[in-house]
C-alpha cells in the first residue's frame, strides 16, 4: 500500500522538483531560500543607480579578466618592433608595449579595455549617483549607517582603483598622474616621504617595481576587498529590506513592490544586459584613452592639457586652484599640495563616514526609518546636499582651466581667479537657492513636479464654498486615484499565483484587464483564504 | 489540465478564477500579452542573429566596431526582452513584506547579552593580568608586522631628496648625450639638458634656456651662474612634480602643463601665477676652455616639490 502510493508520488515528481529536493538536502534552501524569493523590491527608478553601479562592477571583472592574460607588469625597456608604424624603433616598458599590443593586435583586446575603461568610468559615475539618491531621501538613516559606511569605503576603493587602472599602460598621461601621486605622498607630514621612497622603491621614478605593485593591487588585493564588501553591502541591503517612499498602502511595518522571484529577477537581470549593451556600445564607437597616441612614458616628457579620469577631477582642479601657499614650521613644511590633495579628501570622506551621526544628533532622531524622505520636506539636508555637490562639480571644471582658457579665449588668469573665488561661494548660493526651492515646492503637497490642476471653487445651497481639483487633464497620471492594496505573499497567494500560471496556459486565454483600481480593504484573495 | 481540475473541485477552482479575472493585482500590465510575447520573440531573434554576427565578424578579423555593436546588440535584444518580461507578463501587484523591527527583541538580546557577557566573564573575570599581556601582546606583534610589510618595500629617503646627479664640471648634454656649446642655442632657444652620464634621469633634468648673449644675474649671489645668457633651471615643478615643458618665451615665463604654474626666468624662476609655492631652482653655470656649457655645482636647494622635512 505505501509502497504503491510512493511509486506513484515518484512518477507525479517532475525533474526540477526532485533537483531542488536534492539540494535542499543537502543546503536546506527551503528555510531561507523561500525568503529570499518572495523578498519584496520596491519599484522606483531611483533604485536602479546601484543595480548600474553592481552590473558595472560585473563588466569590469570579465573584462578585466580578459587584460590580465595580456598585459605584462613590467617597467623592463624595450625597443618596439610591433605593427603600430609611428611607434617603431621607440623605447618603451614592457608594460606599455604589452598594452599597446592587446590594442592594436590581439582580436578584441582594443574592445575589452575600451570597454573596462568606460565600464570604470560608469561604474564610478553610477556609485556617485546613487550616493546621492541615498542622501537625498535619507536612506543612510538608522539602521542603514553601516551600510552608508560600506558605501562610502566603496567609493574611496573604486576611485583608488580607478587611478591605479588607468597608470598601469605606463603611457605619457598616465605617467604624469604617477608622479603627481608621487608628489600628494610625499607631502603627507612626517611619514610622506617614507612612504613614497618605500613604494616606489626609491625616488622617483623608483626602480621600475610600482608597475608590479599597482598591478596587484589594481587586479587582486583592491577587487577583492570590493567584491567582498559589494557582498556585505547587499547582504545588509536584504537583512534591512529595501527603503520605499511614503505613498499609498506603503508604511514603516511593510515593504511594496514585486517580489524577488520572478518578476524583479527579470527585471534586474534586463537591468544587467542592458549596462552590458551601452557599456559595449560605448567600447565599440567612442575612443577612449588611446594610448598608442600618447605615447610611451619618458619621465622629461609631458603632453599639453593633461586631465585625469572624470573622477579624480575633482582632485585635479583643487591642486589647480590652490593658492602658491606653503606652511613652514621651524625646520619642517606642509607644502602646497598637501591641502588640496590630502588634507581636503581627508576632509571630504570624514564628513561623509560621519554625516549618518551628525545629522541623527542634529535633528535628535535616533528611530529606525524605512520609509525615504522626499528631498522637499527635508530643506536643510537638501540644501546641504546639492551645496557640496555643487562643490565638486566646480572642482571638477577647475581641472579644465586650460582647456577653457583656450576655447573660450579669455585668459588663464581670469579663468584661474573666476575658480578660486567662485568655487567657493556658489555652494552657498546653491545651497540657499535649494531650501527657497524646497520650502516653495512644500507648499505644492502632493502636486510637486506634476502639472498643474484646475481648482474648481463650488458653492453648496446653503451658500457655503469648497475647493476640489478638476480632472486629471489627459495623460497626465491622477495623483488622487487610489493605488490598489499590496498583497502580502502569503501561502494562498502563492496558491493562486501557482494556479494562475496554470490557468493561463496561453496568453489568449488572459482575461481582459481590469483597469479600475481598487478601494482599500477590497481583497478578493483574503476571502478566498477565510473561506 | 485545468478542466480536469474544474471539474473535481468545482466549486474552489472556480472561486478562484473568477477571483483572479476580478483583481488586477494577479494580473500582467500588459493590454496584450500576446504582443509582448511576439515583441519578446523578435528580439530574441534578433538577438540571436547578433551574436551570431559578432562570431562571424569575429573569424574574419573585423574592425572594432562592429566586434562591439553586435556585441551591444546582442546584449541590448537580452536586456530589453528581459524588462518587458518582468514588467508586462507577470502579475504586477503591488505585493508587500512584513517588516519587523531590525532589533531583536529583549529576551532575545538578553538571552545573547548573557551568553557573551556572562560566559565571557569566565574566562576573563578577574584575570586583568592576563588581559593586560594579551594586549599587549597584541600590541607588540602587530607593530612588529608592520616592519617586514612597509619598511621592506624600498630604501628611506636619506639625503637623496636634497641632492640631483649634477656635480661641480659636469657636463651638460642634451637628450642624445651630445654636449652643448656656447654658440648651441640662439637667443630664445631651449633645451632639456642633463648631467653628462645620466641622460633621461628624473631629478637632475634641467631647463637649458638661452635668454641673451650676455650674462645675467637673476638675483644677488647669481652673479657668475648664468655665462653667456644661459640659464639652467630644474625642470621639475615646485608644485606636484610635473616636467616643466612649455616657454613662452614672449613673456620670458615657463609654463607647466600639468596645473598652470608660471615661473619668470629673469628673476630666477621665482612662480608669478598659479599654485607653485616655490621658484625652480637654478643650476650654476660656466663655460669651458672649449666653449661647452658645464656645471659650477649641483642645485643649492632641493628640487621639485615640498616634503615635510624640506
Amino acid at each position: 500500500m505505501s509502497q504503491s502510493s510512493s511509486a506513484t508520488q515518484r512518477q507525479k515528481k517532475d525533474p526540477l522538483e526532485s533537483a531542488l529536493k536534492w539540494v535542499d538536502e543537502r543546503l536546506s534552501v527551503g528555510k531561507g531560500g523561500r525568503n529570499l524569493l518572495d523578498k519584496i523590491f520596491p519599484d522606483h527608478w531611483s533604485f536602479m543607480l546601484g543595480e548600474i553601479a553592481l552590473y558595472s562592477f560585473v563588466i569590469l571583472v570579465l573584462t578585466g579578466i580578459f587584460l590580465t592574460l595580456y598585459y605584462v607588469p613590467s617597467a623592463a625597456e624595450v625597443t618596439y618592433h610591433g605593427s603600430y608604424a609611428p611607434l617603431y624603433g621607440q623605447k618603451m616598458s614592457v608594460a606599455y608595449l604589452s598594452s599597446i599590443n592587446l590594442s592594436l593586435d590581439v582580436r578584441f583586446g582594443l574592445l575589452m579595455r575600451q570597454m573596462h575603461h568606460w565600464a570604470a568610468d560608469i561604474f564610478l559615475g553610477a556609485i556617485a549617483v546613487h550616493m546621492a539618491r541615498i542622501f537625498f531621501t535619507g536612506a543612510f538613516r538608522k539602521p542603514r549607517e553601516l551600510n552608508w559606511i560600506i558605501g562610502v569605503t566603496l567609493l574611496i576603493l573604486s576611485i583608488s582603483n580607478g587611478f591605479l587602472g588607468y597608470s598601469l599602460p605606463d603611457d605619457l598621461i598616465s605617467g604624469t598622474g604617477i608622479r603627481i601621486m608621487f608628489s600628494i605622498v610625499e607631502s603627507i607630514p612626517f611619514v610622506g616621504t617614507y612612504l613614497a621612497f618605500w613604494l616606489f622603491g626609491g625616488n622617483y621614478p623608483g626602480n621600475g617595481i610600482i608597475i608590479p605593485r599597482m598591478f596587484v593591487l589594481h587586479v587582486l588585493i583592491l577587487p577583492a576587498i570590493i567584491a567582498a564588501l559589494i557582498g556585505a553591502h547587499l547582504a545588509l541591503l536584504v537583512h534591512h529590506k529595501h527603503t520605499q517612499f511614503p505613498g499609498p498602502g506603503k508604511t514603516e511595518k511593510n515593504v511594496v513592490g514585486s517580489p524577488f522571484w520572478p518578476n524583479f529577477f527579470f527585471k534586474t537581470n534586463g537591468f544587467l544586459f542592458l549596462t552590458a549593451a551601452v557599456i559595449a556600445a560605448l567600447g565599440a564607437l567612442a575612443q577612449i584613452n588611446p594610448i598608442w597616441l600618447y605615447g610611451p612614458y619618458v619621465p622629461y616628457k609631458v603632453s599639453y592639457a593633461v586631465q585625469p579620469d572624470w573622477y579624480m577631477g575633482w582632485l585635479d582642479g583643487a591642486l589647480r586652484i590652490m593658492p602658491a601657499w606653503e606652511l613652514q614650521i621651524g625646520r619642517f613644511m606642509i607644502p602646497n599640495q598637501f591641502f588640496p590633495a590630502v588634507l581636503l579628501p581627508g576632509i571630504c570622506f570624514t564628513i561623509f563616514f560621519a554625516w549618518p551621526f551628525i545629522e541623527a544628533w542634529y535633528t535628535k532622531d535616533h528611530s529606525e526609518h524605512h520609509l525615504l524622505d522626499f528631498p522637499r520636506y527635508r530643506p536643510k539636508r537638501t540644501a546641504v546636499g546639492a551645496g557640496g555637490l555643487s562643490f565638486f562639480f566646480m572642482l571638477f571644471f577647475a581641472s579644465s582651466t586650460d582647456v577653457m582658457a583656450n576655447y573660450l579665449q579669455i585668459s588663464l588668469n581670469i579663468v584661474l581667479w573666476f575658480f578660486r573665488i567662485a568655487t567657493y561661494i556658489v555652494p552657498f548660493v546653491v545651497g540657499i537657492i535649494t531650501y527657497i526651492v524646497c520650502k516653495e515646492l512644500q507648499k505644492t503637497g502632493e502636486m510637486a513636479g506634476k502639472r498643474k490642476r484646475f481648482t474648481l471653487v463650488l458653492r453648496s445651497a446653503e451658500g457655503g464654498y469648497s475647493t476640489v481639483y478638476a480632472e486629471a487633464r489627459p495623460g497626465d497620471k491622477d495623483v488622487f486615484a487610489k493605488e490598489p492594496e499590496p498583497v502580502e505573499l502569503t501561502e494562498e497567494v502563492n496558491e493562486l499565483l501557482s494556479e494562475q500560471a496554470e490557468l493561463i496556459t496561453t496568453a489568449s486565454e488572459l482575461p481582459e484587464v481590469v483597469k479600475e483600481t481598487f478601494p482599500k480593504g477590497q481583497s478578493g484573495v483574503k476571502t478566498v483564504a477565510r473561506d | 489540465m485545468t478542466q480536469d481540475q474544474n471539474q473535481k473541485e468545482p466549486s474552489k477552482t472556480l472561486k478562484l478564477a473568477d477571483d483572479l479575472k476580478s483583481d488586477a493585482r494577479f494580473l500582467p500590465l500588459a493590454k496584450n500579452p500576446k504582443l509582448i510575447e511576439n515583441l519578446i520573440a523578435l528580439l530574441f531573434i534578433l538577438g540571436i542573429l547578433c551574436f551570431a554576427a559578432l562570431g562571424a565578424a569575429y573569424w574574419v578579423n573585423a574592425n572594432t566596431q562592429v566586434l562591439g555593436l553586435t556585441l551591444a546588440g546582442g546584449f541590448a535584444c537580452m536586456g530589453v526582452s528581459f524588462v518587458l518580461w518582468g514588467r508586462y507578463l507577470l502579475p504586477k501587484g503591488p505585493f508587500s513584506e512584513e517588516r519587523h523591527p531590525i532589533a531583536s527583541n529583549t529576551q532575545e538580546f538578553e538571552a545573547f547579552k548573557d551568553s557573551f557577557i556572562g560566559r565571557g566573564k569566565l574566562a576573563f573575570g578577574r584575570r586583568k593580568f592576563l588581559v593586560k599581556l594579551l594586549g599587549a601582546i597584541s600590541g607588540v606583534f602587530g607593530i612588529v608586522a608592520t616592519f617586514p610589510l612597509l619598511r621592506s618595500l624600498g630604501p628611506n629617503p636619506d639625503a637623496s631628496l636634497f641632492r640631483t646627479e649634477w656635480r661641480k664640471g659636469s657636463l651638460v648634454v642634451t637628450f642624445e648625450g651630445r654636449p652643448v656649446k656656447v654658440d648651441d642655442i640662439d637667443v630664445g632657444g631651449f633645451l632639456t639638458v642633463f648631467p653628462e652620464g645620466h641622460v633621461g634621469s628624473f631629478v637632475s633634468q634641467t631647463l637649458l634656456i638661452r635668454a641673451s648673449t650676455q650674462p645675467i644675474v637673476t638675483r644677488p649671489g647669481r652673479e657668475t651662474w648664468a655665462p653667456a645668457g644661459y640659464l639652467a633651471y630644474s625642470k621639475v615643478c615646485t608644485h606636484a612634480g610635473c616636467p616643466i615643458s612649455l616657454y613662452q618665451q614672449q613673456f620670458e615665463q615657463l609654463l607647466c602643463p600639468c596645473h598652470q604654474s608660471m615661473f619668470n626666468i629673469l628673476d630666477g624662476a621665482e612662480p608669478v601665477f598659479g599654485p607653485a609655492p616655490r621658484p625652480l631652482p637654478q643650476l650654476p653655470l660656466y663655460i669651458d676652455d672649449q666653449g661647452y656649457l658645464r656645471a659650477q655645482s649641483d642645485y643649492n636647494e632641493p628640487i621639485g616639490p615640498g616634503f615635510w622635512d624640506f
